[in-house]
């Protein structure tokens, strides 16, 4: 099992090196160190404000969509070109064809999140020309971005098990653009009423809270985050991303493929 | 008692269609099947016969309506047989950005072939399939006939005692076909049971030992290469000597090629009789009788063939 579900994973990350997709990453670097000359140039204090907010959203934005236009084929892709036709036809169970998918794109992002991470220290200390305590703080906000990418990863291979690439996507970043906003659906079903506030309440908890992994603010602040909501935060992302993947592994064992 | 590598219980398939997917239309119907351990079988039929749904079905891709299947008395859904079968999807595409090594030695992964010794096999097993040189070429730079190389390649790298091949010799040129073939004896001489699908009989006529009939989803018949091609025997030709007694025949006869004296000549089984009865009477000297063989193709098309009914 385990050595058929290592194949999955690492065929799936060589795919996507070898189709170029980490390519990004060298513009990202090569962008955020070209730039970094320019926050300089800004008031002093506020530049590295900008690049953290700046160098941190990008990150995120890249890896989230990487995600989601990766994510779409993983499964459609094997379909449509019946490649999965000569992996289902060996002894591998169909769980460990999503899982492995997962873990294999999963690890595409965290590499492309670990050498932009690289980068963006590098235009970090090409700004400030020194390191602070702080800047340790940024990589609490960077693996709370790499949990996002559980979730996302998640999301899309579910879609992916059962729709059309287009529509996969689609539906991903709606879900990404709504759950990024969780948190006022969360206040809104605290002040509603009835049904309302009990239906409100459940779509608040169906959606992903990306909102509460959004920390890029309080570190380009220097604020801490708390040790509770990191360790919140990591099983939020792993129970989520598990329960999905189940999700997407239900729909898929039961799929007639054409 | 000869073992079974596969038998196949009334398996079946049906797809829903219409918007609302509550209609039922039959893909494949209810049907038994048998082979035997060490044969080259082929599953002949038309395109849309139903041949791929049922590899597929076998293959576990897609699901049963009813019925079952046992591969080398496992359950078919069971996926540890699959340590002993080896599939050739028809048109098979791979991932292209690997190399032919890289591939074989992710499907040598998958099938659970130990990583001792892995190398080994896959540089041996491309020699084997006439890739020896371009292991480490990207697949696609593959023509199609190569592509089929290492689609049998990859069908064979963890050595399976069941081959299914899905329209081997499908879009390749007389080199490759011809070649597909000699890979395919190689497997049947190795002792390998090889289940292949074709609508190419001369292929199934040079290799197989038995083979089944499936024309639009049905089961119409199976039976051995041989026996079949005599069941639709029912021409004999007859030769003989008196170029005279020909007139008195002819009305009898199919067809008649006449050289010097000698007359060569095709008569139907039932004519057969009074044809040499009439020789006998005039005086002809016969020279041979000699049953004419049918075709696995004439096989085909009196199990394919339909008498339409016309609805008034």
């Amino acid at each position: 099992m385990t050595s058929r579900l290592s194949a999955i994973t690492l065929n799936t990350f060589r795919e996507a090196v070898r189709d170029r997709v980490l390519y990004n990453l060298v513009l990202f670097v090569l962008l955020l160190v070209a730039s970094a000359p320019l926050f300089s140039q800004i008031s002093i204090g506020i530049e590295r404000l900008i690049l953290v907010n700046v160098g941190l959203s990008a990150m995120s934005l890249f890896g989230v969509v990487i995600a989601i236009f990766i994510g779409i084929g993983l499964v459609s892709k094997e379909i449509e070109k019946r490649t999965l036709y000569t992996i289902l036809s060996r002894p591998v169970r169909r769980w460990e064809f999503i899982v492995g998918k997962y873990l294999g794109l999963l690890l595409t992002l965290i590499v492309n999140a670990a050498l932009m991470t690289l980068g963006f220290y590098l235009a970090l200390f090409l700004t400030a020309r020194q390191y602070t305590r702080a800047d340790a703080g940024i990589l609490v906000a960077i693996y709370f971005i790499v949990l996002q990418f559980l979730m996302v990863t998640a999301i899309t291979l579910l879609f992916s098990s059962f729709s059309t690439p287009i529509f996969s996507a689609i539906f991903a970043f709606a879900l990404f653009a709504i759950g990024t906003f969780g948190e006022d659906l969360h206040n809104f079903a605290a002040t509603a009423s009835g049904a309302t506030k009990w239906l409100a309440m459940g779509a608040a908890y169906a959606i992903p809270n990306f909102a509460s992994l959004n920390v890029i603010g309080q570190a380009a602040h220097d604020q801490g985050v708390g040790g509770s909501l990191i360790v919140f935060n990591t099983i939020y992302a792993l129970l989520y991303s598990a329960a999905v993947t189940a999700g997407a592994v239900l729909v898929f064992e039961r799929r007639n493929l054409k | 008692m000869r073992m079974h590598a596969i038998e196949i219980q009334g398996l079946s398939k049906n797809y829903t269609v219409g918007f609302w997917r509550k209609q039922s239309e039959p893909a494949l119907k209810p049907f038994d099947l048998s082979v035997n351990a060490g044969e080259t079988f082929g599953f002949l039929g038309p395109n849309g016969a139903g041949k791929t749904t049922t590899l597929k079905l076998l293959m576990g891709i897609i699901f049963p309506t009813s019925g079952t299947a046992r591969i080398l008395g496992q359950d078919f859904r069971d996926p540890e047989i699959k340590r002993r079968t080896g599939f050739l999807p028809e048109q098979p595409y791979f991932y292209d950005y690997l190399s032919a090594t890289e591939l074989l030695d992710y499907y040598a992964q998958l099938s659970g072939v130990p990583a001792a010794g892995r190398k080994q096999k896959i540089a041996e097993l491309l020699e084997r399939v006439g890739l020896g040189d371009a292991g480490k070429k990207h697949l696609r730079k593959f023509s199609k006939g190569m592509l089929q190389r290492v689609g049998i390649a990859q069908a064979i790298i963890h050595d399976p005692e069941v081959i299914f091949l899905d329209e081997p010799m499908s879009g390749l040129d007389p080199l490759g076909r011809y070649e597909m073939r000699e890979m395919i004896q190689d497997l049947k001489d190795r002792g390998k049971t090889i289940f292949f699908s074709t609508h190419i009989l001369s292929d199934a006529e040079a290799l197989c030992d038995r083979v089944a009939v499936i024309h639009k989803g049905e089961l119409r018949g199976v039976g051995v290469v041989n026996d079949l091609q005599s069941s639709v025997a029912s021409k004999t030709e007859v030769v003989w000597n008196g170029a005279h007694a020909l007139a008195g025949v002819t009305n009898l006869l199919i067809g008649s090629h006449v050289t010097g004296d000698t007359v060569r000549a095709t008569v139907g089984q039932p004519e057969l009789d009074a044809v040499l009865e009439k020789l006998r009477q005039q005086r002809a000297s016969l020279v041979s009788v000699t049953p004419l063989h049918g075709t696995l193709e004439e096989y085909f098309l009196s199990k394919t063939t339909e008498q339409e009914t016309v609805k008034v």
